[in-house]
């Protein structure tokens, strides 16, 4: 089920949450939203979700308008809100029994499957468990497993792994990875690495506006290039270095390393080699530092207060 | 709607809201009804349950909105609200199937003071000397007075998410309901506006109901306000500003 998303606005009194966005999302994909606090990623989700009306614009699920068909949207997201809220007196096994009968599942079927949807999240030592007696960890996993219960084919998920420790991150992560085949999932965060981990596509949005949208490697690749980390047994040379093509510039570390800055999407490391055979220089190390998502980050959603 | 009911009124049973709300109504009822003699039955020699339907609203007015002030108070302090609201429910099965929970406790601490009306019943002289169409009257109006509480409770509840502002607003908007506009109308000496102020509180209904005159107008009015509160509530809600 796919999920389009046009020219969405929403109005906050005089604020705009977010300022006449669209994007899509295929069936099947996996979407990173990205942007810092405050950027309109929750007031998106919501607003995909059916819980908050948007000011203007159109958004489809699995073909069904919010605004016209909300109880069709509805039933095919599965959605888990940021601080994941919880009915706390209830047990687990309680709990989800009660979201299934809100699907219109019933009996049997109801019992199953939320006996399937304990083990897949982990939870069987915890079932029996009030959700207040439970730890963040598992809490979110309670939270997974309400969002996935019915089985949606669309997952909305709104920083799943906010308050973790790592480990439990990792976890969750494992889950969300297990489940997400043939869902189509958007899920935000602000964490890089867990963008990195789980996504095929990214949109980063600030201000309530989109500043990219593109494949991970894309991005990765297109946004200023990679950088390398060259160490000679010799002192370096930095004019010799920047003539090779492809290099943008260099920078020295001390006097035998430096860092090379390179063009985006050139590979320029056999050229190094090539460099220090013909001048007669020893390489003793050369380290590819990828471009991490957290500078592009940085970037993109610096660049747009500049503006 | 009916997996709302049945939460909150499972939850109204696993929490202590439920034993306390029967336990202080018929204690409270069961005191004033057979015990303290400035009320009680035994004293008055007359067989008939005044007791129970002129001073049952005003344990009402206290009980009922300690059952509703967490009904949506509590879910929007806790963010479960937005959990509700994006299942597949529709406002009105969240609204009514609250509603209904409450007003499902408020009968089944109604239910035993049937057997105050059999005691009475045995204690006439001679036997059976009672107003019975009056009692089931007068049980009517309880009922649809505690409806119509219940309606104002869920209000008060939607638009807070403090437990005790809802407690209070409700608690101040049934005895505005109940006696206010009684009250009101009798600062007013020109006649004709002073009636239909009255008629708008729920006094009016009620006294006409326990008289065992079942008036369509009276249960127009008792329906009409109950609607007219849960409309509020389905507005308040669907503004999503709390």
């Amino acid at each position: 089920m796919s999920l389009q998303i046009q020219n969405l606005t929403k109005i906050y009194d005089q604020q705009k949450a977010v300022d006449s966005i669209s994007f899509s999302v295929k069936e099947g994909e996996i979407v990173g939203f990205l942007g810092p606090n405050g950027a309109g990623k929750s007031t998106t989700m919501k607003i995909v979700t059916g819980y908050l009306p948007p000011s203007s614009g159109i958004v489809k699920v699995g073909g069904y308008d919010v605004q016209e068909q909300p109880l069709h949207v509805k039933k095919i997201i599965g959605y888990l809100p940021e601080h994941n809220p919880l009915y706390l007196d209830m047990y687990v096994h309680e709990y989800l029994g009660f979201v299934g009968g809100l699907y219109g599942l019933k009996e049997r079927a109801l019992k199953s499957r939320v006996e399937e949807i304990i083990a897949l999240c982990g939870l069987t030592l915890e079932q029996n468990k009030k959700l207040e007696s439970l730890s963040k960890g598992y809490r979110q996993r309670a939270g997974l497993a309400q969002a996935l219960l019915h089985d949606p084919g669309v997952l909305i998920l709104d920083e799943p792994t906010s308050g973790l420790d790592p480990n439990q991150i990792i976890e969750i992560r494992k889950v969300i990875k297990e489940v997400s085949r043939n869902k189509t999932v958007l899920f935000s965060s602000h964490i890089m690495q867990e963008v990195q981990a789980l996504c095929d596509r990214v949109i980063v949005i600030n201000k309530g506006k989109i500043v990219a949208d593109d494949q991970l490697s894309n991005l990765l690749q297109h946004r200023g290039g990679s950088t390398l980390v060259v160490e000679f047994k010799e002192e370096v040379n930095i004019d010799e270095l920047s003539s090779i093509e492809g290099v943008a510039s260099v920078t020295t570390l001390s006097a035998f390393k430096c860092k090379v800055h390179v063009q985006p999407g050139v590979d320029v490391r056999s050229e190094l080699f090539k460099y220090a055979s013909d001048k007669n220089r020893s390489l003793i190390e050369l380290k590819v530092e990828e471009h991490s998502m957290e500078s592009i980050f940085k970037e993109l959603t610096s660049e747009e207060k500049e503006k | 709607m009916i997996q709302i009911f049945a939460k909150e009124f499972n939850g109204f049973l696993n929490s202590l809201i439920a034993y306390i709300v029967i336990g202080v109504f018929l204690t409270g009822i069961g005191m004033l009804m057979w015990v303290f003699p400035e009320t009680a039955v035994l004293d008055y020699g007359y067989a008939d349950m005044d007791t129970l339907f002129s001073l049952g609203p005003y344990v009402f007015i206290f009980l009922i909105p300690a059952i509703t002030m967490r009904s949506f108070a509590e879910e929007k302090k806790m963010g479960t609200m937005e959990l509700l609201l994006t299942k597949p429910l529709s406002e009105w099965d969240i609204i009514m199937g609250k509603f209904l929970a409450g007003f499902a406790l408020v009968l089944v601490a109604v239910i035993p003071t049937l057997i105050y009306y059999y005691s009475v019943y045995l204690l006439g002289e001679p036997t059976g000397n009672i107003d019975t169409p009056g009692v089931i009257g007068s049980y009517i109006g309880l009922i649809l007075l505690g409806g119509v509480f219940c309606s104002i409770g869920i209000f008060a509840s939607s638009i807070t998410p403090n437990q005790i502002v809802s407690f209070v607003a409700a608690a101040f908007l049934c005895l505005i309901f109940y006696s206010g506009f009684d009250s009101f109308s009798s600062l007013i000496t020109e006649g004709g506006w002073a009636l239909r102020i009255k008629q708008l509180g729920i006094l009016d209904h009620y006294d006409s109901m326990s008289r065992g005159l079942i008036d369509s107008r009276d249960l127009l009015y008792f329906f009409s306000v109950t609607g007219l509160m849960l409309l509020l509530t389905k507005t308040v809600l669907s503004s999503r500003q709390w």
